[in-house]
């Protein structure tokens, strides 16, 4: 008998939970330490690290995961509206039918690969996002959005015991899921995530999809039917898009289909590139990244930058404060999208390809020859 | 009924010739770099928002106030006048009316210059990196590009006006012998598909009977031996990289009419344009065209009302179900040659 968790693991894992459970006091000097923020750093970090699961170990990269994210949160809501407002049977029943949607989806795309796989997802999830504006209306609220009622049926609710008064409200049997409840809530759920695709990624499943991704072929030739192999990992990575949806829907009521739209698909894409394809931390820091620089560069304005700019002389101040305006903001995806491009270019391998470079030039300089820097774990190539 | 059908014929050839100018273009560049361009579409809308600078310049004007007169709130009048129409008189507005078509001239050497110089200065050094890296840099461009236009010109639609003669419909039914006033069909839309014909065309001869043209097609056929006959066939596919983004740049001209073009209308293309290039067959040409147009086509009729009311939401996803359908049945798409990435 091999040991459950090997003592590597154990102390990832263990400094992971760690960062997550301190991320409010750790956040706070970067004025990110708000309940808010940082659910949406728990939500889109179980989001990408789901993602990693299929692109990172398989290779095969989905240009339609939105399409189950969305479909998570449509699932969350409707279990809030006929079931109960508590948070859990909505989740169960959003990873459910998230699960079954990718079931479809996959069995379908994953008959081709390259390319071609990407254009498959990206026309389901193109094709799911224009049925909910236009003919499911009557299940998805069109361009409204979905959101609770007072006289929503929630069956179970109703069957138990007397319903309050006022707007119904996710809740975790009694307790309010707003503020730092909901942060502790979707933490939990980020750490049992990383928990599973630690676990998936050493697994000798694991092992079978990188070797799918390093080479199919030799994967065929040894014997190995590949394909439930890749849609298990599909099927996992959709369950998980479902997850993080129905918690999004969690902390904010509100299940749009603009959430599904190929903008999304790409967002998580490059949260997963940005932190470092194939690695287990690496998506997680993607998002997190990503999150905060969206909600730090897009609060920005001009008074700001005239501080951050005011050593300058008068006449260099203004036209630096114009052209740095244009990358804050409302222009803040342009940073985004050249700092995206930069790294694809000179770090394909990420954030995480990045620590470990200058970890090593660290090793190299101070010339110490054991290395104890292997904490984290290498890109899979 | 034959009516009806060829009505939804006609309107769905514009949008045809829209995704066929487009996919001819990332064919083209599929077709000789091997290199998957998500950027493609950034091209279509850089070419649209040429149209709209060109129009900005010449309806650059003088603002006078006269005093002598009112304007019907009772303000002094501002008398607007161009400044081209201050210079050149009537040929001045002749040149603000026909401003979009003209505006191809400022187009094609601005696109020639912007596609040699991504292909020159990004994407050459991807053709040794994955499919995924590929798209994964283009379409970081993509978002670039996109966002660089939406920081100058604002997030919202500039409506383009057509020539003010090319307003309104042609009776193509009377023309035909039909009864009048049953199929109209707009000037501009005639003028488009027309135009695109042309473009289509023009590349095809180009590629067939120029000899620059016939050393991209067996620089496309084996790649290695052209090379090793001593044709610096490098140079050939950047400037087929060129041409593909001033096709892309005229369609994205010449569609702004039709559209008015906002920063994110060359990404709502792409997508479709992907479809369409994979539903035609990676890599060929002729099949890019005709599922451009094919899908065109499709799309109109599926949003007929009595198409609608058989499958409700048809319009919406046919274009997709068609590529899923075709994805799985015949993957190297309609016209594609065995082989080509047909995994």
């Amino acid at each position: 008998m091999t040991k459950f968790i090997s003592r590597k693991d154990l102390t990832l894992f263990i400094s992971f939970t760690a960062i997550v459970l301190a991320l409010p006091f750790l956040a706070a000097p970067f004025g990110a330490a708000y309940p808010d923020l940082l659910q949406r750093f728990m939500i889109f970090g179980i989001f990408a690290i789901g993602f990693n699961i299929l692109f990172g170990l398989t290779g095969y990269l989905s240009f339609g995961h939105a399409a189950f994210f969305g479909v998570g949160s449509y699932a969350a809501m409707w279990s809030f509206k006929l079931l109960s407002t508590n948070a859990i049977p909505a989740l169960i029943f959003a990873v459910i039918v998230a699960g079954i949607f990718a079931l479809v989806i996959g069995f379908v795309s994953l008959r081709r690969s390259g390319i071609y796989f990407s254009i498959l997802t990206l026309a389901f999830a193109q094709m799911s996002y224009n049925l909910a504006y236009s003919v499911l209306t009557p299940i998805t609220n069109g361009e409204t959005g979905l959101r609770m009622a007072l006289s929503d049926p929630r069956v179970l609710d109703r069957m138990f015991f007397e319903v309050p008064a006022g707007t119904p409200v996710p809740s975790l049997f009694g307790a309010t899921l707003s503020g730092w409840n909901g942060f502790f809530f979707s933490a939990v759920f980020l750490i049992a995530t990383f928990f599973l695709a630690m676990r998936i990624t050493n697994s000798p499943f694991g092992m079978m999809l990188k070797g799918i991704k390093s080479n199919q072929n030799r994967m065929n030739y040894t014997g190995f039917n590949t394909r439930p192999y890749t849609l298990t990992a599909f099927v996992i990575s959709g369950m998980l898009a479902g997850l993080a949806g129905a918690l999004l829907v969690v902390t904010d009521p509100l299940a749009g289909a603009e959430r599904m739209r190929w903008t999304a698909s790409g967002e998580v894409v490059l949260m997963t590139i940005l932190g470092g394809v194939g690695t287990l931390v690496g998506p997680v820091i993607g998002a997190w990244v990503i999150k905060y620089f969206e909600n730090i560069f897009s609060s920005f304005n001009n008074n700001i930058l005239y501080n951050f700019w005011s050593f300058l002389p008068e006449g260099m101040q203004s036209t630096v404060v114009y052209i740095s305006s244009k990358f804050v903001g409302e222009g803040w995806h342009l940073t985004l999208g050249l700092v995206f491009m930069l790294i694809v270019i000179f770090l394909p391998g990420g954030i995480m390809e990045g620590a470990r470079r200058i970890g090593a030039l660290l090793e190299r300089i101070s010339g110490r020859t054991r290395s104890r820097s292997e904490l984290k774990p290498t890109a899979a190539e | 009924m034959f009516e009806v059908i060829f009505l939804q014929f006609l309107n769905g050839l514009d949008k045809g010739s829209a995704y066929a100018l487009i996919a001819l273009g990332l064919t083209l560049v599929f077709g000789t770099l091997g290199v998957v361009n998500f950027a493609h579409g950034a091209l279509f809308m850089l070419g649209a928002f040429c149209a709209v600078l060109f129009r900005r310049i010449l309806t650059l004007e003088t603002v006078t106030i006269d005093p002598e007169k009112l304007s019907p709130w009772g303000q002094p009048l501002e008398i607007r006048e161009p400044l081209v129409q201050a210079w050149f008189g009537e040929f001045g507005a002749v040149l603000v009316n026909y401003s979009v078509p003209i505006s191809l001239l400022l187009a094609i050497p601005i696109m020639l210059v912007i596609g040699i110089s991504m292909e020159r200065g990004l994407i050459k050094h991807f053709y040794k990196r994955p499919h995924a890296e590929q798209i994964l840099v283009t379409f970081g461009l993509a978002i670039v590009l996109q966002e660089l236009i939406k920081a100058g010109f604002g997030p919202n639609p500039i409506p383009q006006p057509m020539p003010e003669n090319l307003r309104g419909a042609a009776d193509i039914g009377s023309w035909l012998g039909m009864q009048a006033n049953v199929i109209t069909y707009p000037w501009w839309r005639l003028v488009y598909f027309l135009f695109s014909a042309a473009v289509i065309g023009a590349v095809f001869c180009f590629l067939q009977f120029t000899t620059f043209g016939m050393v991209v097609r067996a620089g496309m056929a084996d790649r290695e031996t052209v090379g090793v006959l001593g044709i610096d066939i490098d140079r050939r596919f950047t400037i087929m990289f060129g041409i593909a983004a001033v096709v892309a740049g005229m369609a994205g001209v010449m569609y702004t009419p039709l559209l008015p073009p906002n920063y994110h209308i060359g990404m709502d293309f792409l997508v479709l344009s992907f479809v369409v290039v994979v539903v035609g067959g990676m890599g060929s040409l002729p099949g890019a065209v005709a599922a451009g147009f094919m899908l065109g086509i499709l799309q109109s009729f599926a949003s007929m009302t009595q198409v609608k009311a058989i499958f409700p939401g048809i319009d919406q996803i046919i274009i997709y179900l068609v590529a899923v359908v075709i994805l799985l049945v015949r993957p190297r798409g309609l016209l594609g040659r065995r082989g080509v990435m047909e995994a």
